[in-house]
């Protein structure tokens, strides 16, 4: 999607000043006690309703997943006869649903491999992006040139492609190297691995991520550009020692971002992907249809696939939040 | 490239990643020196200059594999070390170091969606072998089949009820936890769902839909509920059009989470005195709460709404792994992935350029919103 306009931390928020200046003179007191009142003021909205409405949206929210993990230790017979709230009260708990999912005999996926697989194809495709728009976010931002404007526009607004527009003709482009019928490159093929769902990720990875990248370069201060440039330094320079250093925190939050897109991403893998690199979410979807009715391995191999993401969003969710406020989501 | 790429996929899967990645990070580093030597004057310059003219057709020839782009690649650093002599007795070189900054990203983005994005165009109005032109015969095929007329009216369903549930949710989740004890837990137990896939949320939603005939015990979230008032069980999944809602509670589900996170940091933002000065003067809760802080955080109720707008047009995942379209829940998104694997190109290219066509006014919304905050 877009960008929000209101990243609180960076303070870029634009003020309705016809009536913040007014109300701050009429009041000049409040600056000492504002807080205070304002929290009384902030108590009276959160009243007592409102939080017995709050806490049913979050048993609500979390009643689902808690489901989940509870099924996918329970044995096959009692998530059959009895619903998984049962299972505090007996103690048939089983690890065998993990074992069992990485059995390949039994489940008919390998689910090890497509762990694997998403590892290989979510670092790179978290990664690559991201060099390549930092390159152009600073052309933009520091380089001037004629219809500078115009092409950051076309750049943005070519981000809201949806990925159904583009894929026949990019799979056809992999696949047989040819462009409007004249073959240009060689075509990649099953030997190739990775190369096609790396460079989809990529390619369809850049237009938000050069304009998120952008508005971060774009707001570094003049002077220390100004200052490299007296000292002799050229654009590499300025780019290696000064932009990627201090774009380092916007970098990390949508790496975040990149990396849980990619993660849970079905669609590109289903069309990009050959058989033997198939990433998590597709082995998922191919154990609905033959072990649909096993619930008790589904819940098990759906816990595994959640892990990863979910302890990146746990452990770096601070940087998630920034990347979020500033943006950084796909619609 | 294919054969850089055959070598890599040789390797163990882990591995293939971190080899791209140093390929990767020794063509950048290519790049910035090529930008900070080329434009300078005397010996080092002239000598990269030299090889460089000789290593691009090199590179490319032994890449891509065909002669063209070699020539087009040499041909090109030629011209462009042309310009840069000519332009370096006034300036520094910088055409040739703009296009070493953008021409990488420019490339794939022409290549990967432009001159696509233009052929699906072309594909939409041919037939399935993209040999002619068959005019709107794909567009009155989904327009006259009942199946698809479905499909567009769920997609409908979706855009309307979506994104705007998710956003009155988020944001009366905001109010409600703002300022309230224990805030950071209440909104990690909503936000995390968001690390959570379609398709794993989609098996975890499964699981509380799940049906048993009346009289079982009954193993699903749902149903238990609905045995506690003594109801019948049901299987949402199983009839049009309660399917439908019934897949849109799981992007709901996995949606108010980011709506909250945005929402709630605008709240923080709105002006403490302004608030104040409307309770002195008497205004309630609820008062101040539609006069001050909905009409302040309105740019940012916008971009929420457009963000779920776009992601529920777009929405595949959890159709393909809730019903895969069964009893009539298919959406465009998933209705074009599935002409795509018949084959039936032309139909799929249409079913792409439709919604493509939905998207459009939320691209001009986003464009607006962009132009905005870059005068301001």
């Amino acid at each position: 999607m877009t960008h929000t306009e209101i990243p609180p931390a960076s303070g870029a928020f634009r003020r309705p000043t016809r009536h913040t200046p007014r109300k701050a003179e009429r009041r000049p007191s409040t600056s000492g006690t504002g807080t205070g009142r304002l929290d009384r003021v902030r108590a009276r909205l959160s009243s007592r309703a409102a939080t017995a409405v709050a806490l049913l949206i979050a048993v609500v929210w979390t009643l689902p997943s808690l489901g989940l993990l509870v099924s996918s230790f329970r044995t096959p017979d009692a998530v059959a006869s009895s619903g998984w709230w049962r299972a505090f009260g007996d103690d048939a708990l089983t690890l065998d649903n993990y074992a069992a999912i990485f059995d390949p005999t039994r489940v008919q996926v390998n689910l090890a491999e497509g762990l694997i697989n998403s590892l290989a194809i979510t670092i790179p495709g978290a990664i690559l992006p991201l060099g390549l728009a930092l390159l152009a976010a600073y052309a933009f931002a520091w380089i001037p040139f004629r219809g500078r404007n115009t092409l950051f526009i076309t750049v943005f607004a070519l981000q809201i492609l949806p990925v159904q527009m583009v894929m026949v003709p990019l799979l056809r482009l992999f696949s047989g190297g040819e462009i409007f019928g004249t073959v240009v490159v060689r075509p990649l093929d099953g030997s190739t691995g990775f190369a096609s769902i790396w460079l989809a990720h990529t390619i369809l990875a850049l237009p938000l991520t050069i304009f998120l990248l952008h508005n971060f370069v774009a707001s570094l201060p003049a002077d220390l550009f100004e200052a490299a440039r007296i000292d002799g330094a050229g654009h590499g320079q300025i780019f290696l020692r000064i932009v990627l250093p201090l774009a380092m925190p916007a970098i990390a939050s949508i790496a975040i971002f990149q990396f849980l897109w990619v993660w849970n991403d079905l669609l590109i893998a289903l069309v990009f992907s050959s058989s033997d690199q198939n990433p998590i979410t597709v082995m998922l979807t191919n154990m609905v249809g033959t072990q649909g009715q096993n619930t008790y391995l589904l819940s098990a191999a759906a816990f595994i696939s959640i892990i990863i993401p979910l302890g990146v969003f746990l452990g770096l969710q601070r940087y998630f939040v920034r990347g979020l406020l500033a943006g950084a989501t796909k619609g | 490239m294919p054969a850089l790429f055959t070598w890599i996929a040789t390797l163990p899967a882990l591995l293939q990643g971190v080899a791209i990645l140093a390929v990767f990070v020794a063509l950048i580093g290519l790049i910035i020196l090529a930008v900070e030597y080329l434009p300078r004057p005397g010996r080092g310059g002239t000598l990269l200059r030299l090889a460089l003219s000789i290593l691009v057709p090199v590179v490319l020839l032994a890449l891509l594999h065909t002669y063209e782009i070699a020539i087009a690649g040499g041909a090109l650093v030629g011209l462009g070390l042309f310009l840069l002599d000519r332009r370096s007795r006034g300036g520094a070189g910088r055409l040739l170091q703009l296009l070493a900054f953008l021409l990488p990203a420019a490339v794939l983005l022409v290549v990967g969606l432009v001159i696509p994005f233009v052929r699906t165009v072309f594909f939409a109005f041919q037939n399935d072998a993209g040999t002619e032109f068959v005019g709107l015969r794909n567009f009155t095929w989904i327009f006259s089949n009942p199946e698809s007329l479905a499909t567009i009216g769920n997609t409908l369903i979706w855009v309307l009820v979506a994104p705007a549930a998710s956003t009155l949710l988020g944001l009366l989740y905001a109010v409600f936890i703002d300022n309230a004890r224990g805030e950071r837990v209440y909104k990690l137990l909503v936000f995390l769902p968001m690390a959570i896939s379609f398709v794993g949320a989609s098996i975890i939603w499964r699981l509380v839909y799940q049906a048993r005939p009346e009289g079982d015990a009954q193993v699903g979230l749902l149903n238990a509920i609905l045995g506690v008032f003594g109801a019948a069980p049901v299987d949402p999944l199983s009839s049009a059009p309660a399917n439908t809602f019934a897949l849109i509670v799981v992007f709901v589900w996995i949606q108010v989470g980011f709506a909250m996170v945005v929402i709630s940091a605008a709240i923080k933002g709105v002006p403490a005195d302004q608030l104040e000065a409307a309770a002195l003067d008497g205004a309630g809760a609820l008062r101040r709460f539609t006069q001050i802080t909905v009409p302040w955080i309105r740019p940012t109720l916008i971009v929420v709404l457009s963000t779920a707008s776009i992601a529920s047009l777009k929405i595949f995942d959890i159709v393909i792994a809730m019903t895969n379209g069964r009893n009539s829940s298919g959406v465009l998104a998933q209705q074009m992935y599935e002409r795509f694997t018949l084959g039936e190109n032309g139909r799929a290219a249409a079913y792409a350029l439709l919604l493509c066509l939905l998207v459009i006014p939320l691209i001009v919304i986003n464009v607006r919103n962009l132009r905005h905050s870059r005068e301001g």
